[in-house]
């Protein structure tokens, strides 16, 4: 049993250097999606927002609230965990950790946890911007709070993936601008499916962004485009396959072990 | 774990090690070697050689592809847990993150092996102290002077207390004064504490002065593996091979000489370097020798060693 105390030890220790490190860059980290959400709810919320009217029967600024809260809550998940394991990758600090007797799923855990931690905090200063925009209300505080928790969980996972895959600063960059952003923005942050022509509606289905926007703004709302049970059901899933493709690369060794 | 005080065999076990790196290239070719415990031992060999590939694979930085590692008797794969636990490793390259501070280093790997909060901040102020590292604990890492890094990734090695320490080029770049003091604070390790050491290194003066047995490998292969005494003599002797007119069948016994007949018509003998050749030639003469040539046997040994340890 006393290896399960220093199982947690190393976990605290390494989530607890994640957090340290965002933290102390909290101007690359921190600040940006603040001043980015600003940007949004002036631009789409208040000088254009007034000219679209009403989306899924709500004004058009709280109708992109959620959505919005939420692509930065995955989008800072996911850049955490491909960023700090990067650099430890590129410092070769990630030695550190396989010299010691830590297991694979304590170092995933860690880090993803560490990408959960920054989505959340992300999550939680978006939202007290939204707030001298908008009302902010939550219709259901646990669908809320499992949507997001499951969603960062997720793109920490992709992100701690697309670390190990990566050989430089570039490949960090590369999934999120080419295919986060865009499958966000086609997620339904800006507009309800319902708008959609029948063969792009069917297509955004594929999209797992729409299920997390969806899921997020019924937990505030109380509206979706699509239903909650398979919300979950995607959320769970991926994990669940992203988390065994994770352990079976840090088995291998991929890009960390020659 | 309480077994461990009984274990009376090797610290480190390696067996048919093989290593082919992803690109093809045979690092390692089937190495054994054997390090008894409280030794302190060098593993010499030029660039190239598979110093740090060895190292790497008994430290869990790189996957083997035959063979097996036993870290004081506990396969490194089937007890990883046990047998990483004993290990401390300072690797070639410097390997902490630039922007932590030098404390927080230390501190971090304390927790990856399970120390609590109070015992990781007793060990660093421990190790960093003894490491002359204590005032510059709130620096960034990245500030300190090359001689100061390698004594930081000692410090971060040292902090669970292992029982195995492996230094791969502890004293690369690191300038005499600072080597000196390195020397004798690994050599209160090994005899004080009992801590068995491993190191690679390129300096002659090094493994001589601190190690009591060494191995010499070269190309993948384990080329001498022997006590530095035993190295030392055989470096200060000279071989030469001696051709002779015509055979002796009786190959007559030639007095204080070492010798060692190829077959009726030749021999080889050993001399200590700077002996005077012609002594050898009185020698012949009294056992009545007619000695047709001789030549110095080039040594391969020796090469490889000059080789080894002026980089
Ligand atoms: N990651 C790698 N991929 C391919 N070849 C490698 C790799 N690392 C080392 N090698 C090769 O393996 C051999 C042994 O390297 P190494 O163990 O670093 O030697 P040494 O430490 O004795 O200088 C060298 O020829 C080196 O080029
Ligand atoms: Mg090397």
């Amino acid at each position: 049993m006393l290896f399960i105390r220093a199982y947690w030890i190393a976990f605290s220790t390494i989530l607890s250097k994640e957090i340290r490190r965002f933290m102390r860059i909290w101007q690359q980290t921190l600040l940006p999606p603040a001043i980015t959400m600003t940007l949004y709810f002036i631009i789409f919320g208040n000088l254009i927002g007034s000219r679209i009217g009403e989306m899924s029967g709500l004004n058009y600024m709280s109708f992109i609230m959620p959505g919005l809260i939420m692509m930065s809550v995955i989008n800072n998940a996911y850049s955490n965990v491909s960023s700090s394991f990067f650099s430890n990758k590129f410092q070769r600090s990630i030695e550190e950790l396989l010299v010691a007797p830590v297991p694979n799923s304590v170092i995933l855990a860690g880090f993803v946890f560490g990408g959960v931690a920054r989505g959340l905090l992300t999550g939680i200063i978006v939202t007290v911007v939204a707030v001298f925009f908008t009302d902010v209300q939550v219709h259901n505080f646990w669908v809320l709070s499992s949507i997001v928790l499951l969603s960062s969980i997720l793109f920490s996972l992709g992100g701690f993936i697309n670390a190990l895959y990566a050989n430089k600063f570039d490949d960090v960059s590369i999934v999120p601008t080419f295919v986060l952003t865009p499958l966000s923005y086609l997620g339904g942050v800006f507009f309800s499916t319902d708008l959609l022509p029948e063969g792009w509606r069917l297509l955004s289905e594929f999209n797992p962004i729409l299920y997390m926007v969806n899921g997020f703004r019924f937990g505030m709302l109380g509206v979706s485009d699509v239903n909650l049970v398979t919300c979950y059901a995607i959320l769970i899933s991926v994990i669940v396959l992203l988390t065994i493709f994770s352990m079976r690369l840090l088995k291998r060794g991929k890009g960390i072990r020659s | 774990m309480s077994s461990l005080n009984d274990y009376k065999g090797p610290a480190l076990s390696i067996a048919g090690l093989k290593k082919v790196y992803d690109n093809g290239h045979v690092a390692l070719k089937g190495i054994d070697l054997e390090v008894t415990q409280g030794d302190f031992f060098a593993l010499l060999g030029p660039n190239g050689a598979g110093k740090s590939t060895t190292l790497g694979i008994v430290s869990g930085l790189v996957n083997k592809s035959e063979g097996q590692v036993k870290l004081f008797g506990l396969d490194i794969e089937g007890d990883w847990y046990d047998a990483k636990r004993l290990l401390g490793v300072v690797p070639q390259e410097f390997n902490f993150n630039q922007f932590e501070k030098v404390q927080d280093i230390v501190i971090t790997q304390a927790g990856y092996y399970g120390l609590t909060k109070k015992q990781a901040v007793e060990q660093s102020e421990k190790y960093l102290k003894a490491l002359d590292l204590w005032d510059k604990r709130d620096v960034p890492s990245r500030m300190l002077s090359g001689g100061m890094k390698r004594r930081l990734m000692i410090a971060r090695a040292l902090v669970h207390d292992p029982k195995l320490l492996i230094l791969d080029e502890p004293t690369a770049g690191v300038d005499i004064e600072l080597r000196l003091s390195m020397w004798e604070y690994l050599q209160e390790l090994n005899t004080s504490f009992g801590t068995t050491i491993i190191l690679t290194t390129h300096y002659l003066e090094e493994a001589e002065s601190l190690c009591h047995n060494i191995a010499i490998i070269n190309q993948g292969d384990i080329v001498k593996n022997t006590s530095m005494r035993s190295l030392l003599e055989e470096l200060h002797k000279q071989t030469f091979v001696v051709e002779l007119q015509q055979a002796y069948p009786a190959r007559p016994v030639l007095a204080d000489l070492d010798v060692s007949w190829k077959d009726d018509q030749c021999f080889e003998v050993d001399v200590e370097k700077g002996t005077a050749i012609n002594e050898l030639f009185t020698v012949f003469n009294q056992a009545g020798l007619d000695v047709s040539g001789i030549r110095p046997k080039s040594n391969r040994l020796e090469a490889l060693f000059v080789d080894a340890v002026r980089k």
